[in-house]
């Protein structure tokens, strides 16, 4: 294996870290309004992903450094074709990220509600857009022969990708609802509980359909992408299963696994490829014509094999530290 | 109608410039907070907790800040600087992905468990993670001076395939201009920390409230921490111009305003000048003296912005390369007079904590309160010197910024990020003050929730 499909795996298993971890505080985000009936529980859900959130994001900053280094042309032709979505992510990104360490550090209900809603908009915008973004990435869109995409913002917002955004809204939803389920007690987890099951079927309706979608009108149809597919599919249906039983750990490891699958499936329907050419296959950005030199390669893969694992073990040592759930009664940071 | 070169300019200026006036703060109040919590674990005074407490609440609302404006400078790159990604990731892109795996996963991970380990942890280890922290923070600042060190003196690169590939990881992480910048700016972090730990502490000394005590020994901790920092920022950044002046040479020209090369040099204290004629209409000047403070001799020679500028032609081709004059001269003038401020602010500090304990002029603590300010003049002026008398070169002598910028985001949309960036940066400042100025005034016994 060459290290070029090396550092396609590695990027891939940065974004399965990112949208695993992340999708379940965006989750949260999303279900502020929804799950939190006063301040108390509204905080009680911050406070659920207040210690781990900050680190969750960094996989989100390492997976772009990680394509900015392995394949420099893959992150400036994203990054400057997708402008204006990334603004509004930034925008989205940043409101969410103060409000966390912003919200309660003032009693007034006003101003606990601005950062209440800007948790709740950083967190759906950010889902949407990335939905939208990685559709796109294999939906194909219009690069020319110089690598640039010019199309702007309009041409990003087709059906299609939307309905990719409101899949990863929905599937980052009932992720943070299991998560809540998990970390929680009392009324706030039963009512996580019943809106979980709502959100269910949704997101069954909403992926099966793009799934299908995908592979009708897209050029993905690999056999890596569709076991992956199949394998979401059914993590999906039996996280509805181990929902209604109450397996709280369970549903929440189908949720993990039908988010890893999903990366899985959008990446191995896209080797060699990174960016699909709607214009000509030939434009395409594969790991070859967009990747770093071969020293580079190297010198960051010695740099992952080292470091990965030591941020997965404190990383992990982190979450096992914030293992009990939360209560009313409990101290709240944030 | 400005074109995309210019707004991106404006963009990365103002939000560089604006994510700048968290990091050193975070830099060097990571390292503060947690020598006080080391303080506290030895003592196992409460007090000493409190203290640490109070100063980490700070921390984290001025933490919070960098980390949301940090996210624009790793997306920016590619968004408004695409020519230059292709041009310079095979370098670039590896210390920024290092400082993410190294260093904002370290910061990020410890700082939650800091924040909310409180009664989760033994004494030790919740120190050990705000140290962790203090480590992280400093480490990104390694690595992103890594990244800024190759912009300014590129080593342990070939230009192949139509761009810059790396040949040379260690050349990198030797980089001469890195081993300068990096102490300059972690002593700058110090300082920074330092300020705002002494002009906090002498409000509440002024206004003679409750946890005196506290405010007495944060007050002597900042005094020690300003007075090693603001003199080691003086030192390294006056070997960082002796070094400029090799490799970077129109730099301090343009930052000394010497248009024709002398031997020895004269210093202008101030200067007014005239680009466009390419002179100093006036200048306040001390013979010798630059090529003193470049040498350690008075004599040598000091290259003009002229002859840079002829010699540079015939190196590069026809172009412009005097960076803007007044501007780097002014910044460096700024920078080197706070500074020095800085230093006797911090000595007479260190003087009253020892020999006036419990009565310093109240005259004096007022002063600095407003000196909580200097250190982010300085660094700001700093930031402006390094970066825009760099120019016209994003990357020393390899590309332009001209040449850097993305050909396919059309102004319209610059422009609207521009504006939306400088609407939410306006408006989370204000909130960010108003938390700062709440806490900060509140005292270190109050409860925070």
């Amino acid at each position: 294996m060459d290290l070029n499909t090396v550092w396609f795996l590695l990027v891939a298993v940065l974004f399965i870290g990112f949208f695993f971890l992340e999708g379940f505080d965006y989750g949260v985000g999303i279900l502020l309004p929804f799950l939190g009936k006063d301040d108390t529980d509204r905080r009680i859900l911050i406070n659920t992903i207040g210690p781990v959130w900050d680190g969750n994001e960094v996989w989100m900053i390492t997976a772009g450094g990680a394509m900015f280094a392995a394949f420099p042309h893959w992150y400036a032709t994203m990054f400057s074709g997708f402008y204006l979505a990334l603004l509004l992510m930034l925008l989205a990104l940043i409101m969410r990220g103060v409000s966390f360490e912003f919200r309660s550090k003032d009693r007034r209900p006003a101003w606990r509600s601005l950062w209440d809603w800007s948790i709740f908009g950083g967190s759906l915008v950010s889902a949407l857009l990335w939905g939208i973004a990685i559709s796109n990435l294999f939906r194909g869109v219009a690069i020319g022969a110089d690598m640039q995409y010019s199309g702007g913002l309009l041409p990003l917002l087709n059906p299609f990708s939307l309905l990719g955004g409101l899949v990863f809204v929905s599937l980052f939803s009932l992720h943070g609802a299991n998560f809540v389920c998990l970390k929680t007690k009392g009324e706030l987890r039963d009512r996580a509980h019943a809106l979980g099951s709502k959100i269910w079927l949704g997101a069954v309706l909403l992926t099966v359909l793009f799934v299908i979608w995908a592979f009708l009108t897209t050029d993905i149809v690999r056999l890596g992408a569709i076991l992956a597919a199949l394998v979401a599919a059914v993590a999906l249906l039996a996280e509805g299963w181990f929902h209604k039983q109450r397996q709280e750990g369970w549903a929440f490891g189908m949720t993990s696994l039908t988010i890893a699958s999903a990366v899985v499936m959008v990446f191995a329907g896209l080797y060699p490829r990174v960016m699909i050419s709607s214009l000509d296959p030939a434009y395409s950005l594969t790991i070859y014509n967009a990747s770093a030199s071969p020293y580079t390669l190297q010198i960051m893969t010695i740099v992952a094999v080292v470091f990965v694992p030591i941020v997965l073990i404190y990383q992990g040592w982190s979450y096992w530290v914030f293992r009990q759930r939360l209560g009313r009664e409990d101290t709240l940071e944030y | 109608m400005m074109d995309s070169l210019v707004l991106a300019r404006w963009q990365f200026a103002i939000t560089t410039v604006y994510h700048f006036f968290f990091v050193p703060l975070t830099l060097g109040l990571s390292l503060l907070v947690a020598i006080m919590e080391t303080r506290y674990v030895r003592s196992g005074d409460e007090s000493d907790k409190r203290m640490t407490k109070f100063w980490g609440t700070l921390f984290l609302i001025n933490f919070a800040m960098g980390v949301a404006t940090g996210l624009v400078q790793e997306f920016q790159f590619g968004m408004n600087w695409s020519e230059y990604s292709r041009f310079m990731g095979d370098i670039f892109g590896v210390p920024l992905a290092i400082e993410a795996l190294l260093a904002f996963f370290l910061e990020s991970v410890f700082l939650g468990v800091w924040i909310f380990g409180w009664d989760k942890l033994p004494k030790g280890l919740h120190a050990a993670t705000i140290w962790l922290v203090a480590i992280g923070s400093n480490l990104s600042a390694f690595w992103i001076l890594v990244a800024n060190s190759f912009m300014q003196e590129p080593m342990g690169y070939a230009l192949r395939n139509g761009r810059a590939e790396m040949t040379d990881f260690g050349a990198l992480v030797t980089n001469p201009n890195l081993w300068h910048q990096f102490p300059h700016v972690f002593f700058a972090g110090v300082s920074t920390a330092a300020f705002f730990v002494l002009g906090i502490s002498a409000y509440h000394l002024l206004r003679k409230n409750g946890s005196r005590e506290i405010f007495e020994r944060s007050f002597k901790m900042a005094a020690i921490y300003g007075l090693i920092g603001a003199s080691l920022v003086g030192l390294i950044g006056h070997a960082q111009g002796q070094h400029m002046i090799k490799s970077q040479p129109m730099k301090m020209a343009a930052a000394e305003a010497i248009w024709e090369s002398e031997d020895p040099a004269s210093f202008s204290f101030v200067a007014l000048i005239d680009q466009g004629d390419q002179t100093n209409i006036f200048a306040l000047q001390i013979p010798a003296l630059a090529s003193f403070l470049s040498y350690n001799t008075f004599s040598g020679e000091i290259k003009g912005i002229k002859d840079l500028q002829a010699a540079y032609e015939a190196q590069y081709g026809p172009g412009n390369y005097i960076p803007p004059v007044a501007l780097n001269f002014w910044s460096f003038r700024i920078m080197v007079g706070v500074g020095s401020l800085m230093v006797l602010l911090a000595l007479y500090s260190l003087y009253l904590a020892i020999k006036k304990r419990g009565a310093q002029p109240s005259w004096f603590l007022k002063v600095l309160i407003f000196a909580i300010a200097l250190p982010y003049i300085a660094n700001s002026v700093g930031w402006l010197l390094t970066e825009v008398g760099r120019q016209p070169w994003i990357v020393f002598g390899l590309q332009k910024v001209q040449d850097a910028v993305s050909p396919n985001v059309p102004p319209g949309a610059v422009l609207l990020s521009l504006v939306l960036f400088a609407v939410l940066y306006g408006a989370l400042m204000v909130a960010d003050a108003y938390l700062l100025g709440r806490y900060a005034r509140q005292g270190a016994a109050a409860d925070t929730h």
